[in-house]
């Protein structure tokens, strides 16, 4: 078989796959730019994870109660974790980690725009629980079915803790908005500020999103950004009402029709201004990223010196499918005697 | 920026949800040594108690065979329908069967 004809009976195999609502998986065949995609949106999203951590990070060291701070603490931590999750997804497409962090660090991978706001006031930790996890969920959600299995099975691990976000974040703003006038307006100011922001999370209208029908062809994406952005909109509007908030758009109201509700226009000048690197932080985000890695390059460096001195770390050659068996009735052995 | 420097080898995690249940391949992760990896596995892998055991193994050791599900490594199995109950006909009302 000539070599053009092997890789037909490939695609086709993919292809097949891809029908059947299979899951691709890291050692299958799969077409080059579908990598490449994957590679790109992946990357970005465990970005997104990780510079995620520094807007909400900002208020752990004034959280006003010791309460308030644990769960702020679990939730950023969370947020690392999903970073490594999807990290380890892009790993197995064929990029190493430190080609990740060099490319977030260089800027030549994206992060979403959102995290390049600032946080001004303690009640922007609740409203970004709420709006900016609850855009992430709306997104994540569908991701659990996405074609490529390790990408979905991360993004299911993730799903479930997004919920705790949201609602830590929502019981947040209502116990604000059963203060004080100052609270409350506090409360509201932050929603203004975070509405939009949140909406653009879902990226470019569908006409200037060009790469979304072959990446729904590929199974990566299952929704559109502007059907994602509608649900978003029908799901936060409730959420506004009961807590008491208004939000921030005069062209907001019910459409019987559609039974949906009408929104107006995004500022997708501001959006793009972001995206190019012209947001409020941009330059702080990347600046703390690089700062913290380079900080901690002894840890590392020591770690693996520790490890080479201990003999803690066979060597490649020691490898071998008996170190499995041996390793797991050691841990067997432990677990008796706990 | 620092230069590429050695990177921490890749582990695969295993976490046993309960006991009674297998060990489940969860995801991986990078560490320095395996203590460390057990370490870094429970706190990436066990923050909401989803584990009582946790297994790691350098991702380097494993064999895998292709994935390919025309693998003719699985080949012998596919036409041995004889190795299923449903293979045999036993009349309905013959009890507990
Ligand atoms: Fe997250
Ligand atoms: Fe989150």
């Amino acid at each position: 078989m000539t070599a053009v004809a092997d890789e037909a009976v490939l695609q086709s195999s993919f292809d097949s796959t891809i029908a059947h609502n299979d899951r691709i998986e890291p050692r299958d065949w799969m077409p080059e730019d579908y990598r490449k995609t994957l590679v790109r949106q992946i990357a970005q999203h465990a970005h997104s994870e990780i510079i995620g951590m520094q807007p909400e990070g900002n208020w752990i060291s004034r959280a006003p109660s010791l309460r308030r701070k644990a769960i702020l603490l679990a939730k950023v931590q969370d947020e690392a974790g999903h970073g490594l999750y999807l990290y380890s997804a892009c790993e197995t497409l064929g990029v190493s980690r430190e080609e990740l962090t060099q490319k977030l660090m260089s800027g030549a991978q994206k992060y979403s725009s959102i995290f390049n706001y600032p946080t001004l006031s303690y009640a922007d930790v609740g409203t970004i629980g709420w709006l900016v996890d609850g855009a992430a969920i709306c997104n994540q959600v569908p991701l659990c079915r996405t074609s490529y299995g390790p990408y979905g099975r991360a993004m299911i691990r993730i799903c479930k803790e997004e919920s705790f976000h949201q609602r830590q974040g929502y019981e947040l703003l209502m116990t604000m908005m059963r203060g004080t006038d100052e609270q409350r307006a506090m409360v509201q100011e932050s929603v203004d500020r975070f509405w939009w922001p949140a909406l653009m999370m879902f990226g470019p209208p569908d006409g200037d999103s060009p790469n979304t029908e072959r990446s729904m062809a590929w199974g990566i994406k299952r929704h559109t950004n502007d059907e994602l952005r509608q649900r978003m909109v029908d799901m936060t509007v409730p959420q506004a009402e009961a807590l008491g908030v208004t939000l921030p758009d005069p062209d907001l109201r019910w459409n019987e029709e559609r039974g949906s509700y009408d929104f107006g226009e995004v500022d997708w000048e501001e959006f793009w201004a972001v995206v190019k690197g012209n947001g409020p932080c941009n330059e702080q985000r990347l600046a703390h990223r690089r700062q913290a890695y380079d900080d901690g390059a002894w840890v590392r460096e020591a770690a693996l010196a520790f490890a080479a001195s201990a003999g803690r770390v066979a060597s490649a050659s020691e490898d071998s499918a008996g170190r499995v068996a041996s390793a797991s009735e050691r841990i067997e052995t432990k677990e008796e005697t706990r | 920026m620092t230069g590429v420097k050695a990177e921490w080898p890749l582990y695969e995690v295993f976490v046993r949800g309960k006991r009674g249940l297998n060990h489940v391949h969860v995801g991986s992760l990078h560490a320095p040594d395996d203590q460390m990896a057990l370490r870094h596995a429970r706190d990436v892998y066990t923050r909401r108690n989803e584990g009582v055991s946790i297994w790691v193994v350098r991702s380097s050791a494993i064999t895998a065979s292709s994935p390919d599900e025309k693998d003719p490594l699985f080949a012998p199995s596919g036409d041995k329908v004889y190795r299923h109950p449903t293979f045999y006909d036993i009349p309905a009302d013959v009890p507990h069967m």
